[in-house]
């Protein structure tokens, strides 16, 4: 258990890769796997590696996102204290209220960052997905005596080549230090790809921003990494598990379908640790005599009267008699009525497709519909 | 400091609930599980926290810890407020003496302190048996507009089931003129729901008077209402029209768990307004495999379906393997069926592992399985049998039942 580190989630992300999906929100509050959002991952991971101090960064469209948080009890993290932080951006002198990149949102919340007390801080965006804890990372930025220890996973198959979005490509030496690394490159030749989360020494973490932004500088991997990759000592450490990325909508599409396989959701949900999440307090999932269910994942709450197949069910989702779904990820309190027939479609919360309706998409272009609307 | 409260709940949840056999072997009856999700007494729970009650005492004794781990701070109701919450108040030592609750009019004279420290108007007495969706704030209503000593909430029975519950006989107003417990000839077919409001300052002095009477048998039903009832005092029914279902013993346990199955259930789950709370478990969406075959079944989280369910009602965790049959049953949390078994009119209880092969009930009689039971590959186990909880169970047994 880690008791000296805290954790910083930069949950500023506005990926427009995401299209329609993230018009409305940001990227960590992007829901995920029928019940989750995106950034549940990265907090749960911290909280089961005892970390009790949580400071999350919010920029643009955050109000799904403190929905969402609330107070962090549902993390374990409403605690007298530290607990959970929520840091949405204010205008100051120093401020006008939009970060330009990472480095200023950091430098933002300096005040939530000096005031911390302790003495890691672990570093992390909302848009990977994995579970893991910080235990053996940490130690391992220890022993090594990292400035900055960065946790990649390596990918053997390379889906989404040209819609990446923070792809971060290390090059590491036979020691395991990072010597070269590249950012959303067409080109590159690593498989050995960033997970957007790092461990660095609190006080270097505030020298580095506030050297970084006072050269004009706002970005963390091209400017406060990659300017620095002589002067620091930065490790890289492997995370061996699963790892789904919110890159595109291909990506998103890609992380709820591979949720279907027994040994991804393994690793994702059933191992030691938890995913915890906003708690809603559904019903079962109610199937009728009419209903016909194959190779999906149904949360609480469903009605389910139609046919559905290879697909993602959120919570309290309708489908009626008659309805087909096959290869589509249907949000919360989505309704489906009878005799529609949807094919590789991401419906957004709340939707309701009426009666009869037809929506075909692609595997690799799924058409998606925006929250609350009627079809 | 305490801060003074109008109504202070008394759920009474140390009942063993010997009806419910292996089931309540190592837990307390308000703690067994229903509607895939749902612990009995997550109703009473939840009906105090709609109806404005936010205090609670949860008076415990029989096998009380699962119970107590179920509750703990009262956060899924709600119920962990700052001037209120639910507190289990199990028997203990006070003075010289220290004594088990020997009756429901015993369990809160015991507890007098606690409900004294919010000096409430009316004390709400609620047991932990009973499925239902009540506003206790509609009662207490009705209570005061009558200037009431004590009000009983009463449903309609069938009449021939009346003899099996409490019956309330009243005047055209509603007053109680006489209280009948499970009468061989019933003049009516209101009975009793245990849900009572007594005025606290009235209902303290009978529970001292009763405490003091060593004939007594230290009930509600038996002496207390009787003795208020001899001494003229104002008891009213509160008559109440919903669902309300007794639980108590394992038919209508299953009984009600499948009423949940109809096509628009008695019982309103999903009504936004009256949530029903409980604590969750936390786990993902369930997996249905291209195997599975689920009809008319309510699934819960975590699952996964490999096998055919019909008519049940599986909790969170379940794993039904390949080739297994389950129908008109329940099954209760982290229990697994293995491939290729069968479970027929069952009611399996928690984390429970049913090998291969099995055969488990074939209907007319419920057959239960207690928790933490294991059934080795081939086993069967007879309509209408049982088997304790924790036993492992190699070869088939008896057959003196067919």
């Amino acid at each position: 258990m880690i008791r000296d580190a805290f954790g910083l989630v930069y949950a500023g992300e506005q990926n427009m890769n995401l299209r329609e999906l993230v018009y409305h929100r940001t990227v960590g509050a992007l829901p995920v796997g029928g019940r989750y959002r995106a950034i549940d991952f990265v907090l749960s991971n911290m909280v089961n590696s005892g970390i009790r101090n949580v400071g999350v960064i919010a920029q643009r469209s955050y109000h799904s996102l403190m929905d969402h948080l609330g107070s962090g009890k549902e993390w374990d993290l409403s605690r007298k204290e530290d607990g959970l932080f929520i840091l949405p951006p204010f205008s100051s002198s120093e401020n006008r209220g939009e970060y330009q990149g990472i480095v200023d949102a950091i430098k933002g919340v300096m005040s939530y960052v000096r005031r911390s007390k302790q003495q890691y801080c672990i570093f992390s965006g909302s848009y990977s997905i994995y579970n893991s804890t910080y235990d053996d990372a940490l130690s391992y930025h220890i022993e090594t005596g990292a400035d900055i220890t960065m946790l990649y996973s390596v990918e053997e198959n390379d889906f989404f080549r040209g819609e990446r979005y923070n792809d971060v490509r290390l090059h590491l030496n036979d020691e395991g230090r990072l010597i070269d690394m590249e950012v959303n490159s067409a080109l590159s030749d690593s498989k050995m790809v960033g997970l957007d989360t790092y461990i660095i020494r609190k006080e270097l973490l505030e020298y580095l921003v506030e050297d970084c932004a006072s050269r004009g500088k706002h970005l963390f991997v091209s400017d406060l990494l990659m300017g620095n990759i002589n002067r620091l000592k930065i490790m890289g450490y492997r995370h061996e598990g699963y790892v789904g990325r919110l890159h595109s909508v291909a990506s998103y599409y890609k992380l709820n379908m591979d949720m279907l396989r027994p040994d991804i959701s393994g690793d994702l949900f059933y191992g030691d640790n938890q995913i915890y999440t906003k708690i809603k307090d559904e019903v079962p999932a109610k199937y009728s005599k009419t209903s016909n269910v194959k190779n999906s994942l149904v949360a609480n709450g469903c009605i389910i009267e139609g046919e559905v197949e290879d697909s993602v069910l959120f919570r309290s989702v309708y489908v009626g008699k008659g309805a087909k779904i096959k290869n589509s990820i249907i949000m919360q309190d989505s309704e489906v009525y009878n005799n529609s027939d949807l094919e590789y479609v991401i419906l957004d919360k709340s939707v309701n497709i009426r009666q009869g309706r037809r929506l075909v998409g692609d595997k690799v272009f799924p058409v998606i519909i925006r929250k609350g609307a009627i079809v | 400091m305490t801060s003074k409260k109008k109504t202070v709940a008394m759920l009474l949840a140390g009942g063993k609930g010997s009806r419910l056999g292996v089931l309540t072997k190592h837990r307390a009856k308000p703690a067994v599980t229903y509607g895939g999700k749902y612990r009995i007494i997550d109703f009473p729970l939840s009906n105090c926290i709609h109806s404005g009650i936010d205090t609670v005492g949860v008076l415990t004794q029989y096998e009380p810890l699962e119970l107590n781990a179920y509750i703990g701070t009262g956060a899924p109701w709600d119920l962990d407020g700052i001037t209120g919450g639910a507190f289990i108040l199990p028997p203990h030592q006070k003075g010289e003496l220290g004594e088990w609750y020997t009756g429901t009019a015993n369990a809160i004279y015991q507890n007098f302190y606690f409900i004294d420290r919010y000096e409430p108007e009316n004390i709400l007495v609620l047991s932990g048996d009973h499925i239902y969706k009540m506003d206790y704030s509609d009662m207490l209503k009705a209570h005061a507009a009558k200037g009431a000593d004590a009000t009983i909430a009463v449903i309609r029975v069938p009449m021939e089931e009346a003899s099996r519950f409490g019956i309330m006989n009243t005047d055209d107003d509603l007053r109680i003129t006489e209280f009948d417990e499970k009468p061989k000839q019933p003049k009516n077919d209101m009975a009793s729901m245990g849900v009572y409001v007594f005025n606290w300052k009235k209902i303290k002095e009978y529970l001292i008077e009763d405490a003091k009477d060593e004939k007594s048998s230290n009930d509600f039903g038996k002496n207390v209402i009787p003795k208020m009832l001899q001494n003229d005092e104002k008891l009213y029914a509160y008559p109440f029209d919903g669902y309300w279902k007794d639980v108590g013993t394992i038919y209508s346990l299953w009984e009600s768990n499948m009423e949940l199955l109809q096509d628009s259930p008695g019982l309103d789950l999903y009504d936004e307004g009256w949530r029903i709370f409980s604590r969750n478990p936390n786990m993902p969406p369930h997996f249905v495999d291209k195997s599975a075959k689920i009809k008319n079944s309510l699934i819960s989280e975590g699952c996964h379906i490999y096998g055919v369910v019909e008519n049940s009602i599986i909790s969170a965790g379940v794993v039904i393997g390949e080739g297994a049959v389950v129908r008109d049953s329940i099954v209760m949390q982290q229990t697994q069926i293995g491939k290729n078994s069968k479970v027929i009119m069952g009611i399996i209880d928690e984390e429970t592992q049913v090998g291969e092969n099995c055969e488990i009930g074939g209907g007319g009689e419920i057959t239960v399985l207690g928790t933490k039971v294991v059934l080795r590959d081939g086993v069967k186990v007879a309509p209408g049998e049982s088997v304790g909880a924790g036993r492992t169970v190699r070869k088939t047994e008896g057959g003196a039942k067919k």
